[in-house]
């Protein structure tokens, strides 16, 4: 099928996406924002997934896209809910404070 | 092999389970031992439902996978879950008793997600079976809402997980993209003709990388022990059993065969992995002090040696890690009983000092604990020597010899930890050991599945017939 851009932009794209997203996880230390980090590899994910349904013209792609946009609101729901179980017994969402479990 | 409406009754059947828990909760104003007995039946239910496709062979794919078999595995880990939580529970979780029926619910999906991964035709329906499980598991690991550790495990088990989901998920599209399509069947014929483009290499290393993490294999072990420790003890048994059986089973479908030159780089890859995690487990394992930990990273190297078979690649391999799934379910969720029994509120009781003396105040339950033990250590007649048996004889038969060798050597290290707890359960005295009257629901569980380690050791033919099925 006709991209009306060709395919390796929306390809290098969703890269840079992906790193910016491994980069935040690794590198913030607020779990609010790890978790925005872990959001945008899903979406640069799905934004390979529809470039290359659109170029091969088979639908399966967009499909499991939007499998990815359920799955990733419901990740959302339980991950806040984790987030703020923690914060009202700890008081903090900075992923250093985690430091009972070791060793 | 696609998934059909009518080879999906299984998922239909454990569906219906968690939407009939579901209106109980709404229905009923006091749910809670309701649901407990509806779970347990239901899940009864679902796993006699299957039973006949299970002797027919059901959902087997061209790599070895057994569907319905891992289905079965699934369902008995839900169901020894189940029965243990109900008194932990109500043990550690006194201001908040009213949550149960959620906590059944949250285990009667993950068991829905578990069995999506094993019959799954293709990546879309792989994906969902790992999210609908992870998501419940998240939930679980941290049911113990006002437990500081419960939250801290929750909190990392999530974040790791979700990061690894997004590795997956990119490999899945660069796949698709190479390959053209997400049937799992035509990408693992494409795997095993080998010579493919680099990028179509490339996913597949992010979805093994994915399902790594997901058992639990070195380097991507970190979150094990802090999740293991932290979580509800039943959860941890359902987590180390289920959870680690249904990332197997994903395993067993797109790795245990290659093809080409990069087929020998895979083999080399999970043999690194096999190897790491046999070693790192291991050895981390012997100077834990607490008997969870301790478990947790007895999980890294059980990881390890069922890779060991993965990495082979062959049919005795792939049938070699079914059958160790299988015994391994029964000894660890057994030893976990135990263990969920012994400790009290707030983490007490769960250090090896406070099993001294615990033969004599309460020497079934030791025993019992003792035969586990004996399992995971590998001792004949158990099990757990025949599931490490049939995976090194087939590392061997697919010239890995060396792996085979270190697997022996590093399951050594592991008598040392599990025969240290027996000793201090039989020779030290002391005044720990719990002897309150335990649930028969419980203690009738701990017997079956001690029952079924004996019998796995004495007479495995009658799994490993089972497992042939579904050549």
């Amino acid at each position: 099928m006709h991209l009306p851009v060709p395919i390796e932009y929306y390809l290098a794209l969703s890269a840079i996406m992906f790193i910016t997203g491994v980069t935040g996880v690794l590198a913030r230390r607020n779990a609010i924002v790890i978790f925005m980090s872990i959001e945008l590899m899903l979406n640069s994910a799905n934004l390979a997934l529809v470039a290359f349904s659109t170029r091969m013209g088979n639908d399966a792609g967009q499909i499991l896209v939007f499998f990815v946009m359920a799955v990733a609101a419901a990740e959302a729901a339980i991950g806040l809910a984790i987030v703020i179980a923690l914060f009202r017994n700890r008081e903090t969402v900075f992923v250093n404070d985690m430091n009972i479990l070791k060793w | 092999m696609p998934l059909t409406l009518e080879s999906s009754y299984p998922l239909i059947a454990i569906c219906s389970l968690g939407v009939l828990l579901l209106l109980l909760e709404i229905v009923l104003k006091k749910p809670d031992p309701v649901s407990y007995s509806v779970t347990i039946a239901g899940l009864l239910a679902v796993g006699v439902c299957i039973f006949p496709g299970l002797l027919r062979g059901d959902g087997a794919t061209p790599t070895g996978g057994a569907g319905l078999l891992f289905c079965e595995v699934f369902i008995a880990a839900a169901l020894l879950t189940v029965v243990f939580s109900g008194e932990y529970l109500r043990r550690h979780d006194s201001e908040r008793a009213a949550g149960q029926g959620a906590y059944n619910l949250l285990v009667v999906f993950a068991v829905a997600g578990m069995m999506l991964m094993a019959l799954a035709g293709d990546l879309i329906s792989l994906f969902l079976g790992l999210e609908l499980m992870s998501i419940c598991l998240y939930v679980l690991v941290g049911f113990l809402r006002k437990h500081v550790t419960g939250n801290e495990a929750s909190l990392k088990y999530f974040l790791l997980g979700a990061f690894i989901t997004g590795f997956i998920l990119y490999g899945i599209a660069l796949l698709y993209g190479s390959a053209g399509t997400l049937s799992i069947d035509a990408i693992v014929a494409l795997v095993i003709a080998g010579d493919q483009t680099p990028v179509f290499w490339a996913g597949l290393a992010l979805v093994l990388a994915g399902f790594a993490f997901k058992v639990g294999a070195f380097p991507f072990h970190m979150w094990i022990p802090d999740v293991y420790q932290g979580a509800p003890t039943p959860v941890t048994a359902f987590m180390a059993t289920g959870a680690k059986a249904a990332a197997f089973s994903v395993l067993i479908l797109m790795f245990s065969r290659r093809g080409g030159a990069e087929g020998l780089v895979f083999r080399d890859l999970i043999s690194f992995l096999a190897a790491g995690s046999m070693i790192v487990g291991n050895l981390l394992a012997i100077v834990q002090q607490n008997v969870k930990r301790m478990l947790a990273y007895s999980s890294i190297a059980h990881a390890g040696y069922m890779l060991v078979g993965i990495a082979s690649g062959n049919l005795n391999g792939s049938d070699g890690v079914t059958f160790y799934l299988v015994s391994y379910l029964f000894m660890n969720v057994g030893a976990f009983g135990v263990v969920s029994l012994v400790e009290e509120r707030e983490e007490k009781n769960l250090t090896y000092e406070d099993y001294s003396g615990f033969s004599a105040k309460n020497p079934l339950l030791a025993g019992l604990l003792a035969l586990f033990l004996f399992s995971l250590a590998g001792l004949p007649p158990f099990g757990g020597f025949f599931g490490k048996y049939f995976v090194f004889v087939a590392a061997i038969e697919a010239d890995l010899t060396w792996l085979a060798i270190l697997g022996v050597l590093s399951s050594l290290a592991g008598v040392y930890y599990y025969i240290r707890l027996v000793m201090v359960m039989y020779f030290r005295d002391g005044e720990a050991g719990r002897a309150e009257a335990v649930p028969r629901l419980v203690l009738a569980a701990l017997g079956l599945a001690a029952l079924i380690n004996v019998q796995l050791g004495i007479l495995p033919s009658s799994v490993i017939s089972l497992i042939h099925r579904f050549h």
